[in-house]
């Protein structure tokens, strides 16, 4: 069954972008990132023109976050502090990253940039937690037990001045490294435009320790708040929004992430950290190959200029 | 006298339209397509008839009929990748500032069979040269055609462009008939038909016209308050985004 979509100007399958839509939210709801990663490139792979790819998958993000966050808000597994001084740190690096998305493109490099900053991520931050996850998981096996986190247990770099304590996720921490992690996810969203959930899920764990069950509830409730802005900045600036195409992808997104939500809390960390890692490992190969293997179609067409 | 008068316009009438041995009429089947939510692309069929006078001698060579569709116009960028190490990445690049979004010709004869490729270069035949006018250099630079055909082949698997020999059919010997098959994917706006008659090479008649695609109903409603009431259109979609996220914790809530 087709429906026609107003702003894309092209019909498309409603049952495809629901189930589409659907796994991409389960995705997110499991590990709470935000999924745009995913959906984007499969809405441009359909024929969908990429501006309008990139703002409606924003309102997806959105509503799949809101429905995780809300979950764990009701389990307490939610710190609202935390997740206040990420947004406040993402905003300015978002804004920073907007600027140089501005200057790369005018330097006319921006999608070798996005690719490459792509793979390097994926495959850093998918090979590192790899390693470490099943270095935990065979410790678990053998019955070792692992080091456990213990209460005023801190790196040294959060022992910097202003101090702040984030009672949910036993976290008391510095400012400055919290704030000055958050810009950089926020300089990275911009310039990939992504929300960047796949690095500060990774970040929160390792770098900053918070419980796992806490990091997917609060890495929700962040990109909740900058998708939101994007949704309408998007809107606003370019009238690339497609809101047939939004309903559908909303109406899989958050049912998706419900069961998304349910699975992961059923995980243990370990697990949960393979799969992750698997994920981005996946990612960051088929972006990698596309780079590296000579391409069927060498040409490609871009519109300039027009509406859409 | 006004009977008089009446006569004389009329005989006027008669030797300007035999002024060229051959006249063309052309008619769409439709001249506007519209785009509701179940909207899966169109058809528009072209007639015309080829009107000649009794007196003039019979043409050697058969009639041969292009019908040229265009679409609005677009800013099109295209781009090669070449290999740069052990990437590949986009190098070279060709700029179409006001290539057709939609075009297709089609025609009653193979191209081949009309006459030579310098005869189709100079009328302009075929999607290549409709890229690439005359006008623009006398040969073809070889980067610039290079980009036309990927244009070409891309445009084409999309069905954006299309070139259909033999899709011209003649009915009787005067008449014929030509289908434009419009894909979904074809922006909305202003699109020019064009007819052509040619005998040998010769242009013996051109006739255009012209078709619409407009969205109506609630699409056209969405696509308008998207421009002109962007920020609230931006407002409402994010609450419905979070309205649905909220709803979907309600309605899940049993565990």
């Amino acid at each position: 069954m087709q429906i026609y979509l107003p702003i894309a100007e092209m019909p498309i399958s409603i049952l495809l972008i629901i189930g589409m839509s659907a796994a991409v939210g389960f995705i997110s709801g499991m590990f709470g990132i935000g999924g745009g990663f995913l959906m984007t490139p499969l809405l441009i792979f359909l024929g969908v023109p990429p501006a309008v790819a990139v703002a409606t998958v924003s309102a997806q993000v959105a509503a799949s976050s809101m429905t995780g966050a809300v979950s764990n808000w009701q389990r307490r597994q939610l710190d609202v502090k935390l997740g206040l001084f990420l947004t406040a740190g993402g905003l300015v690096g978002t804004m920073l990253g907007v600027l140089a998305f501005n200057s790369i493109r005018r330097a006319g490099q921006l999608e070798v940039v996005i690719a490459l900053s792509y793979l390097v991520l994926f495959m850093i931050i998918g090979s590192m937690m790899l390693f470490e996850s099943l270095r935990a998981l065979m410790r678990a096996r053998t019955g070792k037990p692992g080091r456990l986190k213990r209460a005023g247990q801190h790196p040294a770099w959060l022992k910097l001045p202003l101090r702040v304590r984030f009672g949910r996720s036993r976290l008391y921490a510095s400012a400055i490294p919290i704030l000055g992690f958050a810009a950089m996810v926020g300089f990275i969203g911009a310039v990939l435009g992504i929300g960047g959930g796949f690095i500060m899920v990774p970040a929160l764990l390792y770098l900053f320790r918070v419980p796992t069950l806490m990091v997917v509830g609060t890495s929700l409730f962040q990109i909740l708040i900058t998708m939101t802005a994007a949704t309408l900045f998007h809107a606003a600036s370019n009238q690339s929004v497609d809101i047939v195409l939004a309903v559908l992808l909303i109406i899989g997104g958050v049912i998706g992430a419900q069961f998304g939500g349910r699975a992961g809390r059923h995980l243990r960390g370990e697990s949960f950290r393979v799969l992750l890692a698997i994920l981005l490992l996946a990612v960051g190969f088929r972006i990698g190959s596309e780079l590296i293997f000579r391409p069927e179609e060498p040409f490609s067409i871009s519109i300039q200029g027009a509406r859409g | 006298m006004m009977r008089g008068a009446a006569l004389a316009l009329l005989w006027l009438l008669v030797l300007t339209a035999t002024a060229r041995p051959e006249a063309l009429v052309v008619s769409l089947s439709a001249h506007r397509v519209l785009i509701g939510s179940n909207y899966t692309g169109a058809q528009i069929a072209v007639f015309g008839s080829v009107e000649r006078d009794g007196r003039s001698v019979a043409r050697a060579d058969p009639y041969d009929v292009v019908v040229t569709a265009q679409g609005p116009r677009q800013h099109l960028l295209v781009r090669e990748k070449d290999r740069f190490g052990p990437l590949w990445l986009n190098n070279e690049q060709r700029r179409f500032g006001e290539a057709p979004s939609f075009l297709a010709t089609y025609t009653t004869r193979l191209f081949r069979e009309m006459g030579s490729e310098e005869d189709a270069r100079r009328l302009n035949l075929g999607l290549r040269n409709k890229l690439i006018p005359a006008g623009a250099g006398l040969s073809f630079d070889t980067g610039e055609a290079r980009f036309a055909d990927a244009l070409i082949r891309i445009k084409g698997a999309g069905k954006l462009y299309q070139e259909v020999e033999r899709g011209v059919t003649f009915l009787t010997p005067s008449m014929f008939q030509a289908p434009i098959i419009l894909p979904a994917t074809a922006p909305t706006g202003n699109y020019d038909v064009t007819v052509e008659v040619y005998s040998g090479q010769v242009l013996l008649a051109k006739q255009q016209t012209s078709f619409e695609v407009v969205q109506i109903g609630f699409e056209q409603q969405v696509a308008r308050l998207a421009r002109s009431w962007s920020l609230t259109y931006g407002l409402a979609t994010a609450l419905m985004a979070l309205g649905f996220g909220w709803l979907a914790t309600v309605i899940f809530r049993r565990d």
